[in-house]
């Protein structure tokens, strides 16, 4: 949350203790939780979108051409991606799972 | 217009929902109260009551369910009664925290075990500190009309907090009284439309019921406090307007010919009426007693009930339940609270009366009141209390 | 993957009605599930949501996942919730309150909340015919609390309150059929559905929410943390479930079962279980019981098909109707 929604005093509460912004939970960088994240080679991509559709965290998006973009502020690294590109079944998967140290 | 019709109480509070136009009624059926809900059943199936009746599977169910159509932006009703209050517990809760403006109306009857059908307050006070609105009806006109003032003042966006009518299982739910009702124009000039702070819409999205961390736990609960508190403003205007209505004024606190009394009792509900007669009795005798009656439980109101318990050197107060292993029970707690700091402290006696629905009679508020004169003066022990009538 | 070459990703809407910043584990299938199925039902539904893993992940004060109105209340309740909020809306809407506007409500829970504590309310809001829908994500086990058993863990299965030792396999009981109970409600739709079978899920949810009265989905929900499992391999154990029978996909409509996907013969058990450590401790003989026990009731299944099918059949035939159109299902290749 924000730093001022967590100084909220109990008159700044919405009444019923609703959240008021649909969505907000994407202030959250769950990337940060990676230990592995997926790196893409576009050269195999055809684009059937499958790692797009299996993201548990809507992490892949698709560029109007089709092709996935990952969203590394909120990708865990569970590597799905990876697994699941179609193109693994020939063993050309687009992905490759790297440790996340590699990029520090 | 005023027109006064004999009808059972049960029957003249599922009127009053009538005439609120509630949209949704979710209610599992227990004695006492099954009256009130067969007969909006009845005003449903004819079409003379345009709403969703959910016939639900358990009181929890039904206590969820009206969480859900007040959510959902509907006037939402229910009703209920010992096990049913007391299987919806958790949930009743959840509805203050969200300010959902439900009203309810529970038949009050003794908690299991043993099982027992009737009349007490045991029920209600288990469930005292769940954040809701309290009312406490004597007679059935009283029932009638604050049904229609519960929801008048519940749904304010002042406020924006359910509300409970209490009123006694049997002895008063099945008492055939006479009553006046309002028409459907009164009474829709009195409640006006719903319009819910919060309502799950999809043009406008919010979640509800949210996890809350230590962060902030705090913070809502205070802000559900200080609702509840500050809705007195609301209740008593939502008296004043009814009063300009129809002419019934009520008080959070009414008096019963407690000028000059040295000894007051303090009752809630129907057993009022029986005080009332004993008072008279006592009067007659040349007695100076009194009786305070409290219509108003949550919140509770301390300024009015200091006042009217003012200059009285003995009070005997009635409780419905016995709060086991405490130090006093329900009522008298909060009175000895209230007390605390007056000076000079009245005495504070405890009468436990009939618990599971055993009679209380005229003679029985007789005798309470003698004994209290006959006992100590200053200070009294307050959790002595006596369980009147239990054979020993 | 069979069914991708008729649909394809590209086609779903966007939008995520159910965004990221959502807190569960790498790898959760239950993820996979809401995401697709908000892409499926869209922003015109209003949710009642159990306590449990989906609620947890998606609901921190101040913050939602959510892009859509929802409601979470308690553990046992999300169909009594979502019953008022449809007897709400359908009684605004009737009063004139609020305009038409054919908004679903739908109920997610977890497999606690619907097969132990939520039972009673699912089975009283699915008899009394509220038109809603019912998605039960089963991960096996009261996940959020610290998967402990559930009437829905399979035979066998470690968590912590049915842990292997010297006097204990696991999980003593069968898994409970919920689809199968629900069924026998019936009501106009019930399906199982697996997010690794996205477009049979979407369209289940599709035909779920289009159905007049209620509707039951019991979605597989694969949880890495609880099976002991990797994180990539969710989909593919979502897979391997219906491939070895031991999550038949299948609809119950008006009555009629399909089998959405038959495998023919199905895979060996030991594909499916030896890539979850849960099921680490089990004997051969107990793989065997498993696997009897699965064949047994994928037989059943395919006999009520058949029987259903057969009905069908007579009942069109008595009254001469035209047989209904879009079946879009894989039948099964016998």
């Amino acid at each position: 949350m924000t730093s001022k929604e967590k100084a909220w005093t109990w008159k700044e509460i919405p009444v019923g203790a609703v959240a008021e912004d649909p969505g907000s939970s994407s202030q959250y960088l769950t990337g940060g939780w990676r230990s592995q994240r997926p790196v893409f080679t576009p050269d195999n991509c055809v684009q059937c979108g499958v790692c797009y559709i299996y993201c548990p965290d809507a992490s892949i998006v698709m560029t109007p051409e089709g092709y996935p973009d990952i969203l590394l502020d909120y990708c865990k690294g569970c590597g799905i991606c990876a697994r699941e590109c179609y193109m693994a079944t020939f063993g050309l998967s687009c992905f490759e799972m790297v440790d996340e140290e590699e990029f520090r | 217009m005023s027109k006064r019709v004999g009808m059972e109480v049960s029957i003249a509070v599922a009127e009053a929902v009538k005439l609120a136009n509630a949209d949704v009624i979710a209610a599992y059926p227990i004695t006492p109260q099954t009256h009130i809900v067969e007969h909006l059943s009845e005003l449903v199936a004819d079409g003379d009551l345009d709403a969703e009746y959910v016939c639900v599977e358990s009181e929890h169910s039904a206590m969820s369910a009206v969480v859900g159509s007040s959510a959902a932006g509907a006037r939402s009703f229910t009703a209920t009664a010992s096990q049913g209050l007391a299987l919806m517990h958790e949930i009743l809760f959840i509805a203050s925290s969200m300010r959902l403006p439900i009203v309810m109306t529970v038949a009050n009857r003794a908690l299991s075990g043993p099982l027992s059908i009737w009349n007490d307050h045991s029920d209600i006070m288990a469930s005292r500190d769940c954040g809701w609105i309290q009312y406490f009806v004597e007679n059935g006109q009283e029932a009638f009309d604050h049904v229609l003032i519960a929801f008048r003042v519940a749904e304010d966006p002042e406020v924006s907090l359910p509300a409970i009518v209490n009123l006694d299982g049997f002895i008063l739910s099945h008492m055939i009284e006479p009553h006046i009702l309002l028409d459907d124009e009164e009474a829709a000039r009195y409640i006006p439309p719903f319009r819910p702070i919060n309502r799950l819409d999809p043009d406008n999205p919010v979640t509800m019921g949210d996890f809350a961390t230590p962060d902030f736990y705090t913070e809502v609960k205070k802000g559900q406090e200080e609702a509840l508190r500050d809705s007195r403003t609301t209740i008593d205007k939502g008296w004043q307007e009814f009063a300009e209505l129809t002419g019934r004024k009520y008080q959070a606190v009414e008096t019963y010919k407690t000028e000059g009394a040295d000894i007051l009792m303090l009752s809630m509900g129907a057993l009022g009426e029986t005080a009332s007669v004993a008072v008279d009795r006592m009067r007659d005798k040349g007695l100076p007693v009194g009786l305070v009656k409290l219509r108003l439980w949550r919140p509770f109101p301390s300024d009015d009930l200091l006042k009217a318990l003012g200059g009285a050197k003995k009070i005997v107060v009635m409780d419905r339940a016995i709060s086991f292993g405490a130090a006093t029970n329900p009522v008298a707690a909060e009175v000895a609270s209230l007390l605390y700091d007056t000076e000079p402290r009245p005495c504070i006696f405890n009468s436990v009366i009939g618990l599971g629905g055993r009679d209380v009679r005229v003679e029985d508020f007789e005798a309470i009141v003698k004994k209290a004169m006959q006992g100590h003066t200053y200070p009294g022990p307050v959790g002595d209390y006596d369980l009147i009538g239990v054979r020993e | 993957m069979e069914n991708l070459n008729i649909f394809v990703p590209r086609l779903l809407d966007s939008r995520e009605y159910f965004t990221p910043g959502q807190r569960a584990c790498q790898g959760c299938g239950e993820t996979v599930a809401l995401r697709q199925i908000m892409k499926s039902v869209g922003r015109n539904v209003i949710l009642a949501n159990a306590t449990g893993c989906s609620e947890i992940i998606s609901s921190p004060f101040p913050q939602t996942a959510w892009r859509v109105p929802w409601i979470h209340v308690a553990f046992e309740n999300a169909a009594a919730v979502a019953s008022g909020v449809e007897a709400g809306i359908k009684a605004l809407e009737r009063k004139g309150a609020l305009p038409k506007r054919n908004i679903k409500v739908m109920a997610i829970a977890g497999d606690g909340a619907t097969a132990d504590i939520g039972f009673q309310a699912l089975s009283g809001a699915v008899e009394r015919g509220h038109n809603f829908v019912y998605v039960c994500l089963d991960n096996e086990a009261y996940m959020n609390t610290g998967i402990q058993r559930s009437s829905s863990t399979p035979f066998g299965a470690m968590t912590t309150t049915s842990p292997p030792g010297r006097m204990s396999k696991g999980q003593k009981t069968w898994k409970k059929n919920l689809p199968e109970i629900l069924a026998a409600h019936e009501i106009p739709y019930v399906a199982t559905a697996s997010p690794s079978y996205p477009f049979d899920l979407i369209r289940k949810v599709k035909r779920a929410v289009e159905v007049d009265g209620p509707a039951y989905l019991h979605v597989l929900a694969v949880c890495p943390t609880g099976w002991r499992s990797a994180g990539e391999e969710t989909i593919r154990l979502g897979r391997l479930a219906v491939e070895t029978g031991v999550f038949p996909l299948y609809e119950v409509d008006q009555g009629k079962y399909t089998i959405n996907l038959d495998p023919g013969e199905l895979k060996p058990m030991k594909e499916y279980l030896g890539l979850q450590g849960r099921f680490r401790h089990l004997k051969p003989e107990d793989l065997e019981y498993i696997e009897d026990r699965i064949h047994t009731n994928f037989e059943k299944l395919r006999a009520k098909a058949r029987m259903t099918a057969e009905d069908d059949k007579a009942s069109r035939k008595a009254s001469k109707q035209k047989p209904k159109k879009g079946k879009t299902a894989a039948r099964s290749k016998k």
